[in-house]
């Protein structure tokens, strides 16, 4: 493939969006009604089909954040609490609060686009748990991305996506945010969209740690596959400040095909044991009492759960099981009458179908592969290898400004979700510190975004330009591995090995065994030290060196080339901020074991920066307020 | 092998204006080769098996076996959806066979409108308010 036949488009726009998943939906729906009213053009570009891109790509089975403020069930402040303990301290109270105040809204339109939501006989919604609520969500992400679709519509010629078209770089110029560039993963097209402002919703990162299945398996990713990290990359490389790299998510699942276990935790009670049956979050409560205030509280924090489970692997008491059948007899035998529990009995059963069916249809086809049935078999859960996810119980990305009327005085800079690159905004997982988000938050945050970044292209009317040499210096960059690939390959019988070139499938494996070996992955039981992670980025600098000579066979293979190159910074920044945080906060995500245990200094955030000037990664450590 | 393509039943799309496998996977897998005019899975260990290209397919023609680094063989979980529900068939590897049928979708689709109905109540591009609140929230929007 000849990197010089490659045509550049330019696009220009005010506000360009990245990304199609919820933050995505939720910023062109909201940007578009202000847009609007202020004569702004929005652009969507989505790196996959909005229809099912995105994590909520497959569906899903509950919406995990919703308050019910209208009916006083909770208040703001009752979720930040929860979000903030759950987080071991760690969190940005007026970004938890800002979405928790507005994602009502969200789900209440979600339910007038068409989401089946659960309601019991009195029309209430049905909950899960106290936050989450029960829906029928396979079709989640075609509604909420044709009603995103549909608002762009109503800009005319002011609104546009643009599907299958792969970002790799920031626009920067001076300390400024001005677009970004990507190519077409279907035609030989460079593109580049020059934009007032940019929001960064580009998803989390996977595959950054050697997964458990290396096999076909390792597709199977719990959080998925193709969120390789571009907005890490993206705000990192636009000079942006990031906080909480260090909290990665480790979630524990069903086991291998990584089913959700939420329902049965909450919906159906189900307890989970160790092999002899023991429930290790009563036989090992005492150790919750190291991790006071947090691990005293209840509900107990996401990390200190999976820590007890890891306490038991450790002793050798694996496998560790839910208790799916004791769950589902409980729940029938509270009902006396025959007939009823039968037809109990039957709706259980395709709930529990239905929860995998919805959100992880694996699950379900290994529960019909090993012939089990959850009222009859226990099923085996495990801790999955680490993800980077702050929409859920994970906290990892930009630096971001919080709401004029709810931030303490230096958490506000201007405008809501704006990072510390001007012009550069962040929701979903590409904004850090406020976990717990999920789906319908995700969205949420979009919205507070897409606004605030519409008020900032009204105050910033200038189109800043780059320059024809800026834009062909990073084409030549960003196409590099096709032209490092048409050079060489024939040099060799095999083109997946020569020795002028690296394949992305093999970097990316360079990268995972890294990172599992040296910064606590799944296989080192998530624990790690000084020496570890000091050996692991040494490991980590070769990487950038050869990430020099990527090759690319074609479009595919240079969009995995480029993703794998977001994954390494991803990782880089994670590695740099575990060895800085000297302690141990969240035990069942990584343990640190030349600082075991938590520090009353390190009650803060450990934020850091890529200077793109010098090219210095500058650590920085924030109060919380 | 995740997605697989029954040779047979795939027509390449010819009747559509795209190949919907293609302009459906998530992760770029789905692939039209022209000269067989027939669809593959370019890359089964990147599947995430999240059934986007089975669901669309517009001949039935994809279906999804298992990882076979950890699922014994013989269990398929095939769905047919429609514009308000999907209907699944799960096989066990004991050819016990379990039927479900859920709702996907209250409305029709391409129906939405963005608003559904609620009204903004604010001009003001940087107060708090979004747009079709505070109708859309049931309360008055939460202030310290």
């Amino acid at each position: 493939m000849n990197a010089d036949s490659f045509e550049t488009v330019i696009v220009e726009t005010d506000l360009l969006i990245l990304g199609g998943g919820m933050a995505a939906c939720g910023a062109a729906f909201e940007a578009s009604h202000w847009a609007k009213k202020h004569n702004q053009r929005v652009t969507l570009v989505d790196k996959a089909a909005m229809e099912r891109s995105g994590a909520v790509a497959m569906g899903l089975s509950a919406i995990n954040l919703y308050l019910g403020l209208k009916n006083g069930k909770n208040t703001v402040e009752d979720y930040v609490s929860y979000v903030k303990n759950d987080l071991m301290g760690i969190a940005r109270k007026d970004l938890v609060a800002n979405i928790a105040r507005h994602v009502d809204s969200s789900v209440h339109l979600f339910e007038k686009w068409g989401l089946p939501i659960w309601k019991d006989d009195d029309g209430n919604y049905v909950n899960e748990g106290r936050w989450q609520i029960m829906i029928h969500g396979e079709s989640y992400k075609n509604i909420v991305s044709e009603a995103a679709k549909n608002a762009l519509r109503e800009l005319g010629e002011n609104g546009s996506y643009h599907e299958r078209i792969f970002i790799t770089e920031p626009l920067v110029f001076e300390d400024r945010c001005v677009g970004a560039v990507g190519f077409s993963v279907r035609e030989n097209m460079f593109y580049v969209f020059k934009a007032k402002a940019v929001l960064d919703s580009m998803g989390g990162a996977v595959h950054i740690f050697r997964p458990r299945s290396v096999g076909e398996g390792l597709g199977r990713s719990w959080y998925p596959p193709f969120n390789s990290g571009a907005s890490t990359y993206f705000t990192l490389k636009s000079g942006a400040e990031m906080t909480c790299q260090e909290v990665r998510f480790v979630p524990v699942r069903f086991k291998d095909s990584y089913g959700p276990v939420g329902a049965w935790f909450l919906l159906f009670k189900s307890k989970a044991t160790n092999a002899k049956g023991e429930d290790y979050m009563q036989t090992r409560a005492g150790e919750l009492e190291k991790w006071a205030p947090y691990g005293s509280t209840k509900p107990t924090p996401t990390n200190l759960r999976n820590y007890l489970m890891l306490l038991e692997l450790e002793e050798g008491n694996g496998p560790i099981f839910m208790r799916t059948d004791e769950a589902i007899q409980e729940l029938v035998a509270q009902i006396p009458d025959e007939k009823e529990a039968k037809r109990k009995m039957k709706e259980l059963e395709s709930e529990a179908w239905e929860d995998f069916l919805d959100m992880t249809i694996s699950q379900a086809l290994n529960w019909a592969s090993h012939n089990i049935m959850p009222e009859e078999t226990p099923s085996e859960i495990s801790a999955c290898e680490p993800y980077f996810i702050s929409s859920h119980s994970g906290a990892s990305g930009a630096w971001i400004s919080g709401p004029e009327d709810l931030a303490p005085g230096e958490h506000f800079w201007g405008y809501d979700n704006m990072t510390t690159v001007q012009g550069l905004f962040a929701a979903g997982d590409a904004s850090g510190a406020s976990s717990h988000k999920f789906s319908s938050g995700s969205f949420t945050e979009g919205r507070i975004a897409g606004k605030a970044a519409i008020a900032f292209c009204m105050d910033h009317p200038e189109q800043v330009d780059v320059s024809d040499e800026q834009i062909a210096t990073l084409k030549e960059q960003v196409l590099q591995p096709l032209k490092i690939f048409e050079e060489h390959h024939g040099y060799t019988n095999d083109e997946d090995v020569n020795p002028h070139y690296l394949k992305p499938k093999m970097f990316m494996f360079r990268l995972q065994k890294i990172m599992d070996e040296y910064a606590g992955g799944a296989s080192v039981g998530f624990k790690t030290s000084e020496a570890l992670l000091t050996k692991g980025l040494e490991y980590l600098q070769f990487m950038k060196e050869d990430a020099e000579k990527l090759a690319a066979g074609d479009l595919n293979e240079l969009m995995r080339c480029w993703e794998n190159v977001h994954r390494m910074w991803q990782a880089e920044s994670h590695l740099r901020t575990v060895l800085f945080r000297e302690e141990t906060r969240w035990p069942g995500y990584y343990f640190r074991t030349d600082h075991p245990s938590m520090k009353e200094d390190w009650e803060a955030f450990a934020n850091c920066r890529w200077d793109p000037d010098t090219g210095e990664w500058i650590m920085i450590k924030r109060e919380i307020l | 092998m995740p997605s697989f393509v029954i040779t047979e039943k795939c027509d390449g799309c010819k009747a559509q204006d795209r190949t919907a496998c293609q302009y459906i996977c998530p992760n770029d897998l789905m692939v039209l080769d022209k000269e067989k005019n027939k669809a593959y899975n370019r890359a089964v260990d990147m599947c995430w098996e999240c059934y986007s290209c089975v669901k669309i397919c517009p001949t039935q023609a994809i279906e999804i076996r298992g990882y076979a680094d950890f699922m014994p063989m013989g269990g398929v979980v095939q769905p047919l959806r429609s514009t308000d529900a999907i209907m699944w068939a799960v096989r066990f590897r004991n050819k016990m066979v379990k039927r479900f049928k859920f709702p996907i979708r209250t409305t029709p689709e391409g129906s939405i409108i963005p608003d559904a109905g609620f009204s903004t109540g604010t001009d003001d591009l940087k107060g708090p308010q979004l747009r079709t609140e505070p109708e859309s929230l049931g309360t008055e929007l939460y202030k310290k």
